[in-house]
């Protein structure tokens, strides 16, 4: 930072480095900002899931759920510069607290619709206690042993399931019995759309509270972190203490997503949470854009997507079952690995990356459409 | 009694994989400032066309050669067509990188020979020899012992005695200097993916019969052991790769002996953990201070 630059008045200095000015008004906007766009975007996804058949539902709630996890890992890894290949572990926590909720409360006899969100909280206090203590490992690990540590979180969870059948029923898995749509919604209310809904508020409440944790005093820490924990200590930021909040936020929404992943499959197994579901999610918020929230949501559409494509290709071809099942499985592996290496290695900014470099390109081409 | 003498050779014979695949990782660190992540899924594709080459041909030692080569060429490929080009600004970036080659070669696999586990040949007998009434070890674990000193030694002396690894360790070392002096920088760099890539084949070749058997995912869990071990001796030092090896391998087969074998990999993350928090460098570190 040159003495010059730090002379000239904020809002000049501001339009210089390309920072937003951050005087009181647009501080305090943001909230009402991001509460409006969460109003459309409600709208939007209540009225799309009467357009579409239940089956769109479904994949859009499984989006939902995924868009927790992929959003909580973008703000961990693009926004604190911490890796984490065990997020897929945390969803696991999730998922297994909320089957374990739902299954207790069934077992009393309890009914009613806030029992699910109860079981969601559950999950989401039970992840942010594990992702508390991940986090304070990490919090003095760097780079290749950070991967490493949450690598082994990640293959070592699952087979905890295994390890300890007795609670969560080793291979098989447990079953989430879940309520039915309440009947105020009519007799036929089909379940999916109900899905879709439950998930989807879940996860705009969440996106809202992560949006506005990003655009605060934290988020800016968060940043500064990344950016040099040198300077950033410098600034009076405790380094430490940052980097376990990030991993705390990011592991509750982790579990907050597994939970709903729980819900929506009605069972939870091990086989659901493996290592490939933790590369997965790193891939997701790789490939949609590393530090951008939006890449998040791009990330998350297409882990649900990609499978689903390749399914109707693989349909296309006609191949002997035992082939098709192979590729079926495989070649949304393959499809993402390759992605991914190409995008760390051409476009480092992912699909975000691109469309606002593409924005920022067709603003520049008409200056007077600007002002 | 004897059971403790034939979980201590188990675990050696186990920890001696494990060196030789933590040596591979310490050998890739050391010339890259790499981890590679992929290290695992590369050695399972070499051990998979041994496979082939085996149950074609009918010889195990045929299928073993074809494994160490195929795992230098892959380690060479890897590095010149993926590596090579990516930005190491930051440390993510070839981490990420390398997990997206897993997926591939996983997925590659997958559809080639399909997600089953297949049966493994073994050279020797896995039966143990008894000596004085005591079960000690088996002729297999003798040629891992045997394969793995080898290797272990043939790696000690070329990087101290011979000018190919002088000019690798200079390489490393110094890359713009040696650049000046002639060496070829990116050659070097190649040569120590593919030595790496051949040990990691090398290594799984050797354990992959003594577990489950040969599966795209066979490695996983050995990856992360050897993380550990290479952790444990500290990712700089290839002496420590080799110790660190063979304690996590004492480790784990006391914990599955004593403790049973589910909580295997429970014992590797709780190690892992503890080194990482009390001895961050690797216990053969010299004292080394990060910033902040």
């Amino acid at each position: 930072m040159s003495a010059t630059r730090a002379a000239l008045p904020p809002r000049q200095r501001a339009a210089e480095t390309g920072d937003r000015p951050l005087d009181r008004g647009r501080r305090g906007s943001t909230l009402l900002r991001h509460l409006a766009v969460l109003l459309v975007v409600g709208l939007v996804l209540v009225a799309v899931s009467y357009a579409v058949e239940p089956f769109r539902n479904f994949q859009l709630a499984t989006v939902a759920a995924y868009l927790c996890a992929t959003a909580g890992l973008t703000v961990l890894t693009g926004l604190n510069g911490q890796l984490s290949l065990g997020h897929g572990a945390l969803m696991a926590t999730g998922a297994y607290t909320v089957a374990l909720c739902q299954n207790a409360f069934a077992d009393r006899g309890l009914t009613g619709g806030w029992l699910l969100a109860l079981s969601l909280l559950a999950a989401v206090l039970g992840t942010v206690a594990v992702g508390a203590v991940v986090g304070v490992a990490a919090a003095r690990l760097r780079g290749p042993y950070l991967a490493g540590v949450t690598l082994a979180v990640a293959v070592v969870v699952p087979a905890l399931a295994v390890t300890f059948d007795g609670v969560f029923n080793g291979e098989q898995g447990l079953s989430v019995p879940v309520e039915p749509p309440p009947l105020a919604l009519g007799a036929y209310f089909p379940y999916e759309r109900w899905q879709l809904w439950l998930s989807g508020a879940a996860t705009l409440l969440a996106l809202l509270l992560v949006a506005n944790l990003v655009r605060s005093r934290y988020g800016r820490t968060f940043r500064a972190v990344r950016d040099d924990e040198v300077a950033a200590r410098l600034a009076g930021i405790h380094v430490a203490r940052t980097q376990v909040l990030a991993f705390v936020v990011s592991a509750a929404t982790a579990g907050l997503g597994g939970g709903l992943l729980a819900m929506l499959a009605q069972s939870v197994s091990p086989g659901a949470f493996s290592l490939t579901l933790s590369l997965f999610l790193l891939m997701a918020v790789v490939i949609g854009g590393l530090g951008r929230l939006a890449g998040a949501l791009w990330g998350a559409v297409l882990l649900v997507a990609l499978p689903d494509l390749t399914h109707s290709v693989t349909e296309l071809l006609t191949l002997s079952p035992a082939v098709a099942q192979r590729l079926e499985g495989n070649l949304p592996l393959a499809i993402f690995g390759v992605t991914l290496i190409v995008v760390m290695i051409a476009a480092p900014g992912g699909v975000q990356g691109l469309l606002s470099r593409l924005g920022r390109g067709l603003l520049a081409r008409w200056p007077a459409r600007r002002s | 009694m004897d059971r403790f003498v034939f979980l201590t050779v188990d675990g050696l014979s186990r920890g001696a994989v494990y060196a030789a695949f933590a040596l591979a990782l310490v050998l890739i660190w050391r010339a890259a400032r790499v981890v590679n992540f992929a290290q695992g899924a590369m050695a399972v594709a070499a051990a998979y066309v041994a496979y082939s080459v085996s149950a074609a041909t009918g010889s195990y030692w045929l299928g073993f050669l074809v494994a160490i080569v195929a795992g230098l060429l892959l380690g060479a490929l890897v590095d010149r067509v993926v590596m090579r080009h990516v930005d190491h600004a930051s440390p993510l970036n070839p981490v990420i990188v390398a997990l997206g080659l897993v997926l591939v070669l996983q997925a590659v696999l997958g559809m080639v020979y399909g997600n089953e586990f297949r049966p493994a040949d073994v050279p020797f007998s896995r039966s143990a020899l008894t000596v004085g009434g005591v079960a000690v070890l088996s002729p297999y674990d003798l040629f891992v012992f045997a394969t793995i000193g080898v290797v272990v030694c043939a790696l000690a002396w070329m990087f101290a005695r011979t000018a190919v690894g002088l000019r690798m360790r200079a390489a490393a070392f110094a890359p713009e200097v040696s650049r000046l002096l002639g060496v070829n920088v990116g050659g070097m760099l190649t040569l120590g993916w593919a030595l790496a890539s051949g040990v990691g084949a090398l290594a799984a070749m050797l354990v992959i019969p003594t577990e489950l058997g040969l599966h795209p995912h066979a490695m996983d869990l050995v990856f992360v052991s050897a993380f550990t071990a290479a952790v444990v001796g500290g990712l700089d030092s290839p002496l420590g790769a080799v110790v660190g090896g063979l304690v996590v391998g004492l480790l784990l087969s006391y914990v599955s002996g004593y403790a049973g074998s589910d909580l295997t990999p429970l014992a590797v993350l709780v190690l892992l953990l503890a080194v990482l928090l009390v001895r961050p460098g690797g216990l053969f570190a010299p004292v080394a201070a990060r910033r902040v």
